[in-house]
């Protein structure tokens, strides 16, 4: 309990300043969407260098928003960066298209897989190895290495990806960015529609690409309790607004994190701004 | 009974007992086939990699062609006036992209559509203004095409092949040996076949559009110099020639607007077919003329019983 507050307490505003050691930092952007749809109200976060950070929330809380924010596939969905910016590895990134960022090591997976359906199992490997220029032998090294991190991808390397199982059509998502050879993965809602088994399964090979490859992970994720489970540190998402955030340990056993995100009784998810009424509800955690 | 007689005994026992003109008429609409699945393929590509119907096709092809014999009439040989005509393709490809496409992007279809409709007239206009409206001749001799004909004689027949055929065939062929080798074998194919199944994703692991349209487009001018050679020496160099690019459109309908073996295999059955008929069904029958709506036709009847065309690929449904 102690940690918790003491956790809390230091990040109560989430506007630290960027430090040496941040791969990434966005500093209190602002998204429009269409010109008129204001749907982040200057969220701010870092994320450290070989690092694990979740951002957390609801449906429709701004997560993916957020993402796509930093790689800038906001573009292609008429979403515009309004204020704010968004630096990355000591350059301010807002205005570079995905090509450029992933050239420069930045990449994202999407939210609900998108593998290119049509394409095997290993053509949709090799197409995240687009942007390199460093030659056939480095990418076929990679593709072992792809290989070695997720064997059922080597077994079902020729099979067309539309028709393999949602568990390796996550798989195939995380191996194509990692043909990129990336510094920093965004990772939307791995867990999305996958059985618990799997999403641990995902979640362990995060942390050894993590530890072994030196890749620093900022995940989105509704499932709370596996995401703070290996992330270092979080952030909790309303309505467009960082909301709280601290070291996963501390948030985990943050009362009100246990309240709302991750015990989800037969009511669903409550809302922060309700904290007073619900605030001495009994609830089992999961 | 006669009706009936001449429409499903009497073409077939012509077919039998002539087989040397069975074959000449099987040759020709085979080499209007393999020009079809060219275009089609161009088609198919742009689509692919961008959800645009290019409807600047068919003035493409004017537009090559012109430039091509317009270079030629101004004295400069021949062997450089073809990549020229590249070139010039391929700054039209890299302008259509700058000026047209990339300020459209995020735009809906119909947007794109009608931009393409845009560059039409914009090359009609612009190639009025620069080449003239009169007619011209293609310059088959000094391209080294030879003129000729083979003759064979099979079956105790005979079979007449002019050697420009030939020509265009093998250059077709190469051509659409070049593209599927393209599309399956380089890194740019795959990001092209990716964009088909996937626009975001492709997005997302770093595939630029502007690379890729800037190449498509480049492709489809190539495809309308090629074309534009080969249907020029056969009906001359004029605004007319656009119609080449629309015999594209029943390919397409046949075949899918996404299918690369579609195209191929849609193109090589109605440039048969429609010359079958042609001969067999529509001359003694109809009175002849029968290509010009015979493939849409055919088209049209395969589209109400597959919308998604003969060989349109499958949408992989699952979750
Ligand atoms: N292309 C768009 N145009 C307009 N509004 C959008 C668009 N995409 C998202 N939004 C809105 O932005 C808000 C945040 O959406 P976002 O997808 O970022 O949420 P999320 O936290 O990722 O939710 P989920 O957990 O369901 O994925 C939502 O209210 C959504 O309706
Ligand atoms: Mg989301």
């Amino acid at each position: 309990m102690s940690a918790a507050s003491t956790g809390l307490a230091e990040a109560k505003k989430s506007e630290q300043p960027q430090t040496a050691e941040d791969i990434l930092s966005v500093n209190n952007i602002e998204v429009i969407y269409d010109h008129v749809v204001l749907v982040l109200k200057g969220v701010s976060l870092n994320v450290p260098r070989g690092g694990i950070v979740a951002l957390l929330g609801a449906n429709g809380a701004g997560k993916t928003t957020t993402l796509k924010a930093i790689s800038n596939l906001l573009q292609a969905e008429r979403g515009e960066v309004t204020k704010g910016n968004i630096i990355f590895n000591d350059e301010q990134v807002q205005a570079l298209s995905p090509n450029e960022l992933v050239r420069r090591g930045c990449i994202q997976v999407m939210e609900g897989r998108h593998c290119f359906g049509h394409l095997s199992i290993e053509d949709n490997l090799l197409t995240g190895a687009y942007t390199r220029r460093d030659g056939a032998a480095a990418v076929k090294r990679d593709l072992e290495m792809v290989y070695d991190y997720f064997p059922r991808l080597r077994e079902r390397r020729t099979s067309q990806a539309g028709y393999t199982s949602g568990g390796e059509q996550q798989m195939c998502a995380v191996g194509r960015a990692l043909m990129s050879r990336p510094e920093m993965i965004l990772l939307d809602e791995p867990s999305m529609g996958l059985a618990p088994q799997l999403v641990e399964e995902i979640f362990e090979i995060v942390k050894k690409l993590n530890k072994n490859e030196g890749v620093s992970f900022l995940l989105a994720e509704q499932n709370t309790n596996v995401a703070l489970k290996y992330a270092t540190y979080g952030y909790i998402m309303e309505a467009g607004r960082i909301v709280m955030d601290g070291e996963a340990a501390a948030l985990r056993e943050n009362e009100d994190v246990k309240e709302f995100y991750l015990g989800v009784g037969g009511e669903g998810r409550k809302s922060f701004r309700d904290v007073k009424h619900y605030k001495r509800r009994k609830r089992w955690l999961a | 009974m006669e009706l009936l007689y001449n429409i499903f005994v009497d073409p077939f026992i012509q077919m039998y007992e002539a087989p040397d003109f069975l074959l000449q008429v099987l040759w020709e609409g085979l080499v209007s086939g393999v020009l079809y699945a060219l275009i089609a393929l161009g088609f198919v590509l742009i689509f692919k990699s961008s959800r645009i119907f290019n409807f600047a096709q068919g003035i493409m092809v004017v537009f090559a062609a012109l430039t091509l014999v317009g270079l030629h009439e101004n004295g400069v040989p021949a062997w450089l006036a073809v990549p020229i005509t590249l070139g010039v393709m391929y700054v039209l490809a890299v302008g259509i992209e700058r000026v047209v496409l990339r300020p459209l992007v995020g735009q809906p279809d119909i947007i794109l559509f009608m931009a393409t409709i845009g560059v039409t007239l914009f090359l009609i206009g612009f190639g009025e203004f620069i080449f003239g409206g009169e007619n011209k001749v293609m310059i088959t001799e000094a391209l080294g095409i030879p003129t000729g004909a083979l003759e064979f004689e099979p079956f105790g027949g005979f079979v007449l092949i002019e050697e420009k055929d030939l020509a265009a065939v093998i250059m077709a062929v190469l051509l659409v040996i070049a593209l599927l080798a393209f599309l399956n074998r380089t890194s740019m194919g795959r990001a092209i076949r990716a964009l088909g199944d996937d626009h975001q994703a492709a997005l997302s692991v770093g595939i630029s559009l502007s690379t890729i349209w800037v190449i498509v487009w480049f492709i489809a001018g190539v495809i309308a110099l090629a074309t534009g050679i080969v249907w020029g020496a056969r009906a001359g160099v004029s605004f007319a020639l656009e119609v080449i690019a629309y015999k594209a459109l029943p390919v397409l309908m046949l075949g899918g607007l996404e299918s690369v073996s579609g195209a191929i295999i849609g193109g090589l059955l109605i440039g048969l077919l429609e010359k079958l008929f042609e001969i067999y069904w529509g001359q003694p029958l109809l009175g002849g003329n029968t290509e010009t709506w015979f493939a849409f036709i055919l088209a049209l009847f395969v589209l109400l019983f597959r919308p998604q065309g003969l060989f349109g690929e499958r949408i992989i449904e699952r979750v």
